[in-house]
């Protein structure tokens, strides 16, 4: 009836119709960049989520405080010397994820463990100071973290994740 | 649905499926065998067009709906941040705003088709019903979609609107206290305004499936009236329709585009920048204007209840129609005296549509009496009358043969005329604004026209006028630092910025001692206003309130008045709200001898009304420039109300380089479909 024109003699009919799908096929996903686009954050969360400076002063040996950035619960844990030696004692290859204490803290501020307190299983947070390795617990499905936020037991496939911080003075760190 | 379909999948898995859901034959048999008659005009195409305007609507919402706050403290904020911070969140909220009224300039020219045409006439009759159902429902839907914004026209659009019900006897004022949840339109309105606003247009694409259903089981109505009743008079759905279809949507898609990218304002009300004040009514409620000849109607009668019946029974009575026309011949082609009316009437909702904006006063009441009556006249004597009394010219044989005869094109371009009238009196919801008003000078905008960018010089020179005066009684609240960086805007560094901000003091916390602090701003930080609430900056300013400086230029604005505001939809001239600050600012004058002003309130030859509460802010000198530019008032002014405009629209650049790309690939489409239309239809003549 119409367009059967078979494929060994292209015509200018067969172009034109072509030319015209593939404008049309073209547009059409470019056009859905934007419906796409928008679903990621907004220029507010992305200003919001500019680093954060925090003050270690008030954190006592062996005490953590827990501070929001991006959304995201941090654990900054001031470590005892028995939870340093403990973390740097275990072989580092007989470990489900193998990380070197040393590689998670900064160099002269070993006392000092900043973590992503979210468990890398199914993104639960962890309980600070439980468990049987002096790190952190994590209830909904028992994975336990070491005193380097390492992960040592249960389902939880990684590490606690570090964030990105550097310390700005010996008493303050900027996270991001 | 109906349509003859042989339609059998060759494919096993299509077949397996086909034989438990024949939804691929059904598909086949209504979008691709479907004969449609093949004398079909470009009217017929309008059809096509609402489905996708509704798909577009649904789509554009629902997204719109991750980001809006539906919450009368916060909404107007919302929708601020979506157009503002969003990815693209400008484009898709100009998409759903303007597409609204796309979606009614549409529905409008369908149904005047229909009425041309005799669309409804048996055995359509549900087929128009549902139509007019789908109608009603579009207008409930673009009602409490305007209300959302909770602009000041949302606010008392809502107000006004919902007041219709107190028209109802005994029962009305529990009707409205029913409908708003409260004492007053409020949170509890909002929010149930919201969900139905989500869930009415499912609804209305429900009705839709109706609607085409119906349409395929009775078959197209077409120029000639005739039913087809050959092979010979019809084409298969597929491609005939669907191309020509795809042309017209192509085309339309241009329209729609160009208040997209470059008019986004145009069909709105200023008003509605201005965020809802339940102590303050806006001087004239202007609806949408695709609801202002029932608006018309409401306020020409005198009557509450009578008002309110009257418009409602201008939208039932279209339901009636099939059996108030009972004239035989369908298409007023062949009815000399009924195609006449027609066109009267086409004039008469036009002008109705005119006068719903104007102030309900004078000539403009009497006027919308005598046209009200009008149009009730045209469909309750004139069309029953004619059907007795008119006498046909003959109707052609058969569609094929109507094909044939060539029909004159003029009626087309008459009706493509009055179309255009029709969408542009639009724009005369700007006309309400009859206030006994100077209008202020048109100046010289580097950021006017489909071009247009900002003077960055100006924008740096703005913000240094505003934090140096206007920022000492006006907030910005709407604008962060970090804005100063963005792409289109003033064109400072990061750095630049952060230092900026740094000047700044912020409230902040509370901290570990539960106590709030100052701290230095930082990028992401808002301006900070000027005084901590409303009640200390009136105190501040003899009871006069400041308002937020972040949207003014676009909360202003002024009549343009006939024809320019038809002139402006092509010029692309929206900058009323600058020409008004410059002009308010150098507005200032010694009051003419006869004129007395209130206390504390000075004469400003520009300010609706004269008498302004703020003394004149800037004078020359004032401010001291450091990159030469003359430390003029004039200077100021308009780099203030640069600075303004960027404020109010921050994605104006990025708009419109988007809206070249967009018209360029449009117009290359639209004229490949073009061609591929003619090749395809070259086979059926």
């Amino acid at each position: 009836m119409t367009t059967a024109s078979s494929a060994d003699h292209p015509t200018r009919r067969d172009f034109l119709f072509v030319a015209t799908g593939a404008f049309a096929a073209v547009g059409g996903v470019i056009t859905l960049w934007p419906f796409i686009s928008q679903m990621n954050p907004d220029a507010s969360t992305i200003a919001a989520g500019a680093a954060i400076e925090v003050d270690l002063t008030p954190i006592a040996e062996g005490q953590d405080i827990k501070v929001f950035w991006r959304g995201k619960p941090i654990y900054i844990s001031h470590r005892t010397k028995k939870q340093i030696e403990e973390a740097r004692s275990v072989q580092v290859s007989s470990l489900p994820d193998p990380q070197a204490d040393q590689a998670r803290v900064k160099e002269g501020h070993d006392q000092w463990l900043v973590v992503i307190g979210i468990c890398t299983h199914l993104g639960c947070i962890p309980i600070a100071h439980e468990g049987n390795y002096d790190g952190f617990f994590c209830p909904c499905h028992g994975s336990q973290y070491d005193s380097s936020g390492r992960i040592r037991q249960g389902p939880a496939p990684a590490n606690l994740e570090v964030p990105p911080y550097q310390f700005v003075s010996d008493n303050k760190i900027q996270i991001g | 649905m109906s349509g003859p379909s042989d339609y059998q999948p060759t494919n096993p898995v299509l077949k397996w499926i086909e034989r438990r859901l024949p939804i691929f034959g059904l598909m086949h048999s209504s979008f691709v065998a479907y004969p449609t008659p093949r004398n079909l005009n470009y009217w017929w195409t309008f059809g096509a067009i609402l489905s996708i305007m509704l798909g577009l609507q649904i789509v554009t919402g629902v997204i719109l709906a991750m980001h809006y706050t539906p919450n009368a403290d916060l909404a107007f904020k919302s929708v601020e941040s979506i157009v503002r911070d969003v990815n693209y969140g400008w484009l898709l909220r100009n998409m759903h705003a303007s597409g609204g009224s796309m979606f009614f300039f549409a529905v409008y020219v369908h149904m005047f088709r229909g009425l041309y045409y005799g669309s409804y006439k048996e055995p359509r009759e549900v087929l128009w019903i549902l139509g007019v159902i789908i109608y009603l429902l579009m207008m409930a839907t673009g009602f409490m979609g305007y209300v959302l914004p909770w602009g000041q026209m949302s606010f008392w659009g809502a107000t006004v609107i919902t007041n219709l019900f107190s028209a109802i006897p005994y029962v009305g004022n529990s009707i409205v206290t029913l409908l708003w949840g409260g004492y007053s339109v409020g949170n509890p309105t909002l929010n149930r305004f919201f969900s139905l606003h989500y869930l009415l247009p499912f609804v209305i694409a429900g009705v839709v499936v109706l609607h085409v259903w119906a349409l395929h089981v009775v078959g197209q109505n077409n120029p000639a009236g005739v039913e087809a009743k050959t092979e010979k008079d019809t084409v298969p759905f597929t491609p005939y329709a669907t191309i020509k279809d795809g042309f017209g949507v192509s085309c339309f898609l241009l329209l729609y585009a160009w208040f997209i990218f470059y008019m986004p304002n145009y069909l709105g009300d200023s008003d509605n920048y201005i965020v809802a004040n339940p102590g303050v009514t806006p001087p004239h409620i202007v609806p949408e204007w695709y609801y202002l000849p029932f608006y018309a109607i409401l306020r020409s009668i005198p009557n509450k209840l009578a008002g309110v019946i009257a418009m409602f029974s201008a939208i039932i009575v279209l339901v009636f129609l099939p059996w108030l026309d009972t004239a035989k011949t369908r298409s007023s082609k062949y009815r000399p005296l009924a195609k006449q009316f027609f066109w009267i009437f086409v004039v008469v909702c036009v002008l109705l549509g005119y006068l719903g904006a104007q102030p309900p006063e004078g000539i403009y009441v009497i006027a919308a009496r005598i046209l009200t009556i009008c149009y009730f006249v045209y469909f309750l004597i004139l069309l029953p009358l004619l059907s007795r009394i008119e006498k046909p010219r003959p109707i052609p044989n058969s569609i094929a043969d109507d094909v044939l005869a060539k029909y004159g094109s003029k009626s087309a371009s008459i009706a493509i005329a009055l179309a255009l009238a029709g969408a542009l009196f639009a724009g005369s919801a700007q006309n309400a604004r009859a206030e006994e008003q100077e209008t202020p000078p048109s100046q010289k905008w580097s950021f006017a026209g489909p071009f247009g960018k900002y003077d960055r010089g100006a924008l740096q020179r703005g913000l240094k006028v505003y934090k140096e005066v206007c920022s000492n009684c006006h907030a910005l609240s709407y604008i962060a630092f970090r804005n100063l960086a963005d792409p289109g805007g003033p064109g400072y560094s990061t750095a630049q910025v952060a230092a900026l901000a740094s000047e700044y003091k912020i409230k902040d916390g509370p901290n570990d001692q539960g106590e709030m602090f100052d701290r230095p701003g930082r990028p992401a930080d808002y301006f900070p206003s000027p005084f901590p609430n409303d009640q200390a900056a009136r105190v501040a300013n003899g009871g006069g309130l400041p308002p937020d400086l972040s949207l003014i230029a676009k909360a202003r604005s002024y009549e343009r008045g006939f024809p320019w505001f038809v002139i402006d939809l092509f010029s692309q001239f929206q900058e009323q709200g600058p020409n008004y600050v410059t002009a308010l600012l150098e507005g200032y004058q010694k009051q003419p001898a006869g004129v007395t002003l209130a206390e504390g309130t000075y004469y400003n030859k520009y300010f609706p009304g004269h008498a302004i509460k703020m003394p004149q802010p800037l004078t020359n000198g004032q401010v001291t420039y450091d990159d030469g530019s003359p430390a003029t008032l004039e200077q100021y002014a308009k780099d203030i109300s640069t600075f303004l405009m960027w404020a109010a629209e921050p994605h104006m650049e990025a708009r419109k380089q988007l809206g070249f790309v967009v018209f360029v690939c449009l117009i290359l489409f639209a004229g490949l479909m073009y061609f591929t239309k003619k090749k395809v239809w070259a086979d059926a003549h």
